[in-house]
């Protein structure tokens, strides 16, 4: 398994270059520049600007020696948030975006496998229509209406929570943020664990355990439940990477210092090194997560042989 | 009798209206005995005992009676039924490549039997599971008890589910096509290890299957089946040399004989299986019965007693 690890890890880097290269380009294909103004800069000032971060150099110049850097472990400065590096800010805001996310990712796997179980093993009855329509509208209203929504009714009409604010991270700050994060991750995850736990009780070995005269808990928690929940941990991996970096609308809307807000605003201000930063951050992310997907995964497939 | 089953009607309830699988079918079993019944996919034999187990579809609904030991056991609730069910009677299935449950290891899906059924502790039981492994023949029981299902072959699995279906020594054992998904030769182990099992164990056994061969060596009494219900019911030697029903003659001639070089092509039945939506008022061999009456159109005819103890569904007196 150690050797899995590492060869997993090793073609991880091929992947990460392309994102990199990809990421590269595309940002300075991008119109405008970090430096531009809507009052145009003296041109000394302006060549005096591009020489001092490297900006007056040929782009594959600039390319190569930004591959050079990041492999030393150095992503640069911010070129807007001055006397910050790219690392400081990523270190500042992840551990906020880390705790939200998380407490997201939990309640969305408590509330949606165990909605999506109780409505496959009901059926087609008014449970199982219920949840399936509560989990359809949750996918399809956007945050960026939840959001609100949530602030509106819970902070302005019931003033039970902050409408908005970080607080240093006071848990009634952290209660709308992390429930508008968990809503759409609930609504999928029941219906992914809704659609695979049927299937899985239709399966024959379902039939071969009632045969046996095992009760009916048995039945479904130790020989339907395994089966049933390969999709959801196959989902969790890039779910869990998404909703720990950090969303951008809901930290944004709630004024969360965490990594999305960032991103936003760098890809706003071309800030170049801080959206090549974010999104390195968020490839490695992914790529261990899907790892550790596939390692869990090995564990409860005994089919899938992780050498 | 160990088991007698009367009037069983069994219907599924289906988007396209409803489906009449089996239709007041009656037949009883011997302690001991091995009873066979044959007919082709969609004939209703397997759903007699679906209904029977309990393990109907959801949209299913059986009607009748079917006394155990004197206990009527149709339609009980799961709770009182899963004190017979893998105890007093049990049933293996068609295709053991997913009958067992491939993410748990053979000794959980078998201790679990035992566990749940005799009140054993984890260490009884696996040495109990192990003697049963030993039993139906699978080598090195010991260290392939912590195996998954996956690392065995289809007759093992086979095997496997044999042993986990005898835990509780059944005085009835159900076996569902236990060799259609399996390799000639391993077809006949599995069938030997059956009959040998069953004699041994003083075991009932029904064998449900469409392939008349596999009833030759094994089964005394054969219920032949066809659109649900039951149109002919003797002992295998009568079956074999003197088939009294249109349709067990033409199953008869329908299978493949080395004994009859003669004959380069192969016999077949005309026609299709009934529609079960929708029965004809009349009997339901008739659209494909060589030796059609007016009759046979209209009235349908019941199951009678023909003497020397065999029955059929029949106008005809002599083929």
């Amino acid at each position: 398994m150690f050797a899995y690890v590492v060869r997993r890890l090793g073609s991880a880097i091929p992947t990460l270059f392309i994102v990199v290269t990809v990421a590269f380009f595309m940002m300075r294909v991008a119109p405008g520049g970090p430096f531009d103004r809507e009052k145009q800069l003296p041109p000394e000032i302006e060549a005096n600007i591009l020489k001092v971060y490297n900006l007056d150099k040929p782009l594959h110049q600039q390319y190569f020696d930004y591959i050079g850097n990041i492999i030393q472990g150095d992503f640069g400065p911010s070129f807007k948030y001055l006397d910050f590096t790219v690392t400081d800010l990523i270190l500042a805001g992840f551990p906020v975006s880390l705790r939200l996310g998380l407490a997201a990712i939990l309640i969305a796997v408590v509330f949606g496998v165990t909605a999506g179980t109780i409505a496959a093993l009901k059926q087609n009855s008014t449970f199982d229509y219920m949840v399936m329509g509560l989990a359809m509208t949750g996918i399809a209203i956007p945050n960026f209406v939840m959001a609100p929504l949530l602030a509106l009714v819970f902070g302005v009409y019931l003033s039970w929570l902050p409408v908005a604010g970080w607080n240093d991270g006071a848990l009634q700050n952290q209660i709308l943020p992390v429930i508008t994060l968990a809503l759409p991750q609930i609504a999928y995850i029941s219906r992914l664990t809704r659609g695979s736990m049927v299937e899985t009780m239709h399966s024959n070995f379902i039939r071969t355990a009632r045969a046996k005269g095992l009760a009916e808990k048995i039945v479904v928690v130790r020989h339907a439940l395994k089966g049933g929940l390969l999709p959801v941990i196959s989902y969790l991996g890039p779910a869990t990477a998404a909703v720990i970096t950090g969303s951008v609308v809901i930290e944004a809307i709630f004024d969360v210092p965490g990594i999305g807000r960032y991103f936003v605003t760098g890809a706003l201000n071309r800030d170049y090194p801080v959206v090549m930063g974010v999104v390195i951050f968020y490839a490695v992310l992914i790529i261990g997560l899907n790892l550790v997907v596939d390692l869990i995964y090995g564990f409860l497939d005994p089919r899938v042989k992780v050498e | 009798m160990l088991l007698d089953v009367q009037n069983l009607t069994t219907r599924f309830y289906t988007h396209d209206g409803e489906v009449c699988a089996v239709s007041d079918v009656n037949f009883s079993i011997e302690p001991g005995e091995c009873l066979g019944i044959v007919g082709e996919s969609g004939s209703g034999k397997t759903q007699v005992f679906m209904s029977i187990m309990g393990l109907l579809a959801k949209n299913g609904q059986a009607e009748g009676k079917a006394y155990f030991n004197g206990k009527q056991i149709l339609g009980l609730n799961p709770a009182e039924l899963n004190k017979l069910r893998g105890v007093e009677f049990s049933m293996i299935f068609q295709d053991p490549m997913t009958s067992l449950n491939p993410y748990l290891r053979i000794s959980r899906q078998m201790t679990e039997v035992l566990m749940e059924h005799r009140g054993m502790g984890e260490e009884d039981a696996t040495k109990a599971s192990i003697d049963m492994l030993d039993l139906v023949g699978i080598p090195e029981s010991r260290k392939r008890i912590g195996m998954y299902p996956h690392e065995f072959s289809g007759g093992m699995r086979q095997r496997v589910m044999i042993a986990m279906a005898l835990l509780c020594q059944p005085k009835l054992l159900i076996a569902d096509e236990p060799t259609t998904a399996l390799d000639v030769t391993v077809q006949a182990q599995i069938l030997e290890l059956l009959a040998r099992l069953g004699r041994e164990l003083n075991m009932a056994t029904v064998m449900i299957t469409h392939d008349l061969g596999v009833i030759a060596g094994l089964s005394d009494r054969v219920v032949v089946m066809y659109g649900g219900r039951i149109v002919e019911q003797a002992t295998v030697h009568q079956v074999f040399n003197d088939p009294q029903h249109p349709y067990t003659r033409g199953l008869l001639d329908s299978m493949p004989r080395l004994d009859d070089p003669g004959s380069d092509k192969l016999y077949t039945i005309a026609g299709q299986p009934p529609n079960l939506q929708n029965l004809p008022s009349g009997c339901s061999f008739a659209p494909r019965c060589e030796f059609v009456m007016e009759k046979c159109w209209t009235d349908r005819p019941e199951l009678a007693e023909i003497g020397s103890g065999r029955m059929k569904a029949c106008y005809l007196e002599k083929m």
